[in-house]
């Protein structure tokens, strides 16, 4: 019994100790970022989502890695999360360090007014990309996004001139009700009702390959009849190519099946370009170019003409993808 | 008279079966079975065609069932003598799945993610990704083991952390082999018209019963499930059977990762093996192993999980729209779970007694 007290008493008075520390620390580095408005360097703080999230986070990460370096007269710092609430405590951190600029790719559309608030009051400017909020458009400067609804529009356009004598069309979805499900299935739906596409299956893979295998496996195994494999990511592509290569059905350019992929992953705009696949879609994740636009334009004090930026995004077709292509849009 | 004993006996053999333990799985299985051959007899149908390169391959949906359920199948092995022993279950087998996984790429790939050729032979690597698995495997046992925390809280680090983990042993990328050989482990093997995870899966059941009938580890572990303290005064080592369980499973965990990653021959850690932590449960608690541990019976636990995967086939099969997919396995999920608990199964064995002295008066 003793020794819990004694335990818990210890324990209590390193808890206090941690956070008189932290206190500590806290104004040091807020006495840090008073020196650096002597310095040319633009200090911005990133909160972006966690790297591992996917192929096409680790490409975005690196490209603001690359893009916000010293060099290029920028004192950034990073923060990864994929929970609002631990980002929401980073960008508190980042406005009391009187960053001058705060780019958040938000993990939540949900809950960032009031910090937004104390970024304005506090005189940070904040630009959000990739992922947009609920929040007051006058709480920020500008939002750089993909479209998603787009991206699906540019496949389906491109599904369309392919003039096939029919459509039947294996549908595998990402996880239901993400940005990128809603855009690439809405459009494909919307056109396939318009036009009478048949869509022979419609189902969630939700991102997975092996998911996607067992789809399109039983699609087989039940003796459905389809030329089209319509795939909302690179992973369930590649999944259902397997499927096909089990059953010895032809896939990719001239072939009996076509196949259509989304991210373009290095791997899989090779397979585009070895022609096992026929179209690959961009999700665009290199926004710092973007951003540093906007950048330059608000420090020369210019207005933006609009808020909300939409990328541009490509779709690769194998008859026409080249190995430069490969190379500069890979992620 | 021999008609009476005779329909006695049926219908005393019907009241044991209901007592065993297997009879849960098993019936839900011949429940899907027969739904599925009322709804279209097809399903069963099995045909052997050949793959893009030739290969002659037998394909149907039974095929897909004993083809994809192998991976929970082994799991559930392993789960079940974790949950046996350590009264709880370990909830990180899909990131330790990630994190073997991962290295069975990076040793075949190298420094580079996408190598023309293996730069070390496939055996290696699993022999590498296995002691890392266990390694997993033995870092939850000694948490559950040595510091007695709560399996599901212990292994709720590995859990969080794992995919994490493993994306960082590949510095973040998505390696992908191309030798052919590879895909063997999750495909097929040259000639062999099944596919080869169902053999896998049949070793390690094969293996896991060997142990089990010509060692003590079955009643060891039973024993520390039920009463540890008991145990201890007759002369075991609780700690350390618990923790070899949690090894095991970390063995279970390298093969099935193994086979996850064959199949596509690259790996996406978000994703892989998302959720099998919890089928891998659901197949133990299926098989009608308790899940505060004690007793347990493997051969139920490995029913279980191919009971779930013939589950998802066949809603994939039916083509069940996406968004109420979680809803009909949900349902599902529920009647067996209800179907198996004590108090159910005692009511239905009790109303078969009831009916029995009926019958008998009939026939006599």
């Amino acid at each position: 019994m003793k020794m819990n007290k004694l335990f818990a008493m210890a324990a209590s008075m390193v808890l206090c100790s941690a956070v008189f520390a932290g206190c500590g620390t806290e104004g040091g580095s807020s006495s840090n970022s008073g020196k650096k408005s002597g310095d040319k360097l633009i200090s911005v703080g990133i909160i972006n989502n966690d790297p591992n999230e996917s192929g096409y986070r680790t490409a975005n990460v690196n490209d603001l890695k690359a893009t916000f370096t010293k060099e290029n007269g920028y004192d950034a710092q990073f923060a990864y999360s994929l929970k609002n609430e631990e980002q929401i405590n980073y960008a508190q951190k980042y406005i009391q360090d009187e960053v001058d600029y705060l780019l958040l790719s938000a993990a939540d559309t949900a809950g960032w007014d009031s910090v937004l608030k104390d970024a304005k009051d506090a005189g940070v400017k904040v630009i959000l990309f990739d992922r947009t909020i609920d929040a007051d458009e006058s709480l920020y400067e500008a939002s750089i996004v993909s479209d998603m609804n787009k991206e699906g529009e540019t496949a389906v356009e491109w599904l369309k001139n392919q003039n096939l004598t029919s459509y039947d069309i294996i549908h595998l979805q990402g996880v239901m009700g993400s940005a990128a499900q809603k855009g690439r299935s809405g459009a494909l739906t919307d056109t396939a009702s318009k036009l009478n596409w048949n869509i022979v299956v419609e189902q969630t893979a939700e991102w997975n390959a092996e998911k996607a295998q067992q789809i399109v496996q039983s699609a087989i195994d039940s003796n459905q009849k389809f030329n089209v494999i319509y795939a909302e990511n690179d992973d369930m592509a590649k999944g259902a190519v397997a499927a096909l290569d089990r059953a010895n059905i032809s896939h990719g350019v001239g072939k009996d099946v076509i196949v259509m992929g989304f991210d373009c992953n290095k791997w899989a705009l090779q397979e585009l370009k070895a022609g096992n696949w026929n179209y690959d879609g961009q999700c665009n994740p290199f926004q710092s170019s973007y951003i540093v636009d906007i950048i330059k334009k608000l420090e020369n004090g210019e207005t933006l003409p609009q808020k909300t930026i939409i990328m541009d995004e490509k779709g690769f077709d194998a008859s026409t993808i080249t190995d430069a292509d490969v190379e500069q849009y890979g992620i | 008279m021999s008609q009476n004993t005779k329909n006695n006996t049926a219908s005393s053999i019907i009241t044991a079966m209901f007592r065993k333990q297997i009879f849960i799985p098993l019936a839900a299985l011949l429940i899907l079975a027969l739904f599925n051959f009322i709804m279209d007899p097809s399903f069963f149908k099995i045909t052997l065609g050949h793959n893009s390169n030739g290969d002659p391959l037998l394909s149907g949906n039974i095929i897909s069932i004993i083809d994809y359920g192998s991976e929970l199948a082994i799991l559930a092995v392993g789960m079940t003598l974790v949950t046996a022993a350590s009264r709880g279950q370990d909830i990180s087998v899909g990131a330790a799945i990630a994190i073997s996984g991962s290295v069975v790429l990076r040793v075949l790939c190298g420094t580079n993610s996408r190598p023309d050729e293996l730069q070390a032979p496939i055996i290696v690597a699993f022999i590498i990704s296995c002691f890392v698995a266990m390694a997993c495997g033995a870092f939850n046992g000694v948490l559950v083991s040595v510091f007695k925390i709560q399996p599901m809280v212990a292994t709720l680090i590995l859990f969080t952390a794992g995919r994490s983990i493993a994306a960082w042993i590949n510095n973040n990328e998505l390696p992908v082999v191309t030798d052919s050989t590879f895909s063997v482990f999750g495909g097929y093997i040259p000639g062999i018209p099944i596919p080869t995870p169902f053999f896998i899966a049949l070793a390690c059941f094969v293996v896991i019963f060997l142990v089990l009938k010509f060692t003590t580890l079955g009643l060891y572990v039973q024993s520390v499930g039920i009463n540890e303290e008991t145990s201890r005064l007759n002369g075991l080592n609780p700690a350390l059977i618990k923790f070899i369980t949690y090894v095991i499973l970390g063995l279970c965990v390298a093969v099935a990762g193994l086979i996850k990653v064959s199949r596509i021959s690259s790996i996406n850690y978000s994703v892989v093996a998302k959720d099998i932590e919890m089928d891998a449960i659901l197949a133990v608690a299926l098989g009608g192993n308790a899940l505060g541990g004690g007793k347990f019976n493997i051969s139920a636990s490995i029913l279980g999980a191919y009971v779930i995967q013939f589950l998802t086939t066949t809603l994939y099969k039916f083509q069940v729209q996406s968004d109420a997919l979680p809803a009909y396995k949900a349902v599902v999920v529920i009647l067996l779970v209800v179907l198996s608990a004590p108090i159910v199964r005692e009511k239905i064995a009790a109303l078969f007694r009831k009916l029995r002295p009926a019958r008998a008066e009939q026939n006599g």
